[in-house]
């Protein structure tokens, strides 16, 4: 699991990649969370086009940047997600709580 | 009231986090010649992924004890996998299965058993406090043409 982060204008954009399970995730939510601290971004955006595998460990992540981003009157948009993780997402009912595209 | 395999395999393993990947990738391969769609087989991973890492987190939170999964392919082309562990137990498993309920804190999301119910036809959890947990799931693979066998 790997994290690339990019930012300008208060926007934050972190590229993930590799596989996003409790394994790969335990250092990925403090590193989330330091990006997002760094960077006191308006925009955060979550790219997941690098991710080959995730299950519910993603959106525990992807719930805990959501709360981050509330705290600072952000919004938060999760983009190029793959089929599998599509899949998590729609079972778990994320598409109410955070913008996918 | 068990069904007669055509094959199966057991894996065994230490509940460390670097298995979660093993264990999704062997069950993975295992389930191969059941000639799933790539659909199907990423279902299954996510399954396992799930239980596996509930025994990991939960059943041994400050230890490291052992992990078992079964896969049995049984006819009808069902694929059922058995995850057991012999950890602390569920105490109240109709709790744990509620979306969003979680003991794991905030690094857990508490949609694991949705998951693997969504993702599985079928899932039975049963657990004694103190003595471990059993995870059983089926899924019935759709028919492919058959190229032999």
């Amino acid at each position: 699991m790997e994290i690339n982060a990019k930012s300008a204008d208060r926007n934050l954009l972190l590229e993930l990649s590799g596989e996003l399970d409790h394994h790969g995730a335990r250092n990925s939510l403090r590193e989330v969370e330091m990006a997002i601290d760094a960077a006191l971004p308006k925009t955060l955006v979550l790219d997941m086009a690098g991710v080959t595998f995730m299950d519910s460990s993603g959106i525990a992540l992807i719930l805990r940047a959501q709360q981050r981003m509330q705290l600072l009157d952000g919004s938060i948009l999760v983009c190029n997600v793959p089929p599998q993780a599509r899949r998590v997402l729609d079972a778990a009912g994320i598409g109410r709580l955070v913008t996918i595209r | 009231m068990k069904t007669k395999a055509t094959n199966e395999v057991l894996l065994e393993f230490p509940s460390r986090s670097s298995n979660e990947g093993f264990a999704r990738a062997a069950v993975s391969c295992f389930a191969a010649q059941m000639d799933p769609t790539l659909n199907e087989l990423e279902d299954i991973k996510t399954a396992v992924s799930e239980a596996v890492t509930n025994a990991i987190v939960h059943a041994y939170p400050d230890a490291i004890g052992k992990v078992t999964v079964r896969v049995r392919i049984c006819p009808g082309n069902v694929l059922e996998l058995t995850v057991k562990d012999h950890g602390r137990g569920i105490a109240d498993v109709e709790k744990a299965r509620e979306p969003l309920f979680t003991t794991g804190g905030e690094e857990r999301s508490g949609m694991g058993f949705t998951i693997m119910e969504s993702f599985m036809d079928k899932l039975t959890v049963r657990s004694v406090p103190g003595r471990g947990t059993t995870v059983l799931m089926r899924k019935k693979l759709a028919p492919r043409m058959k190229s032999g066998k």
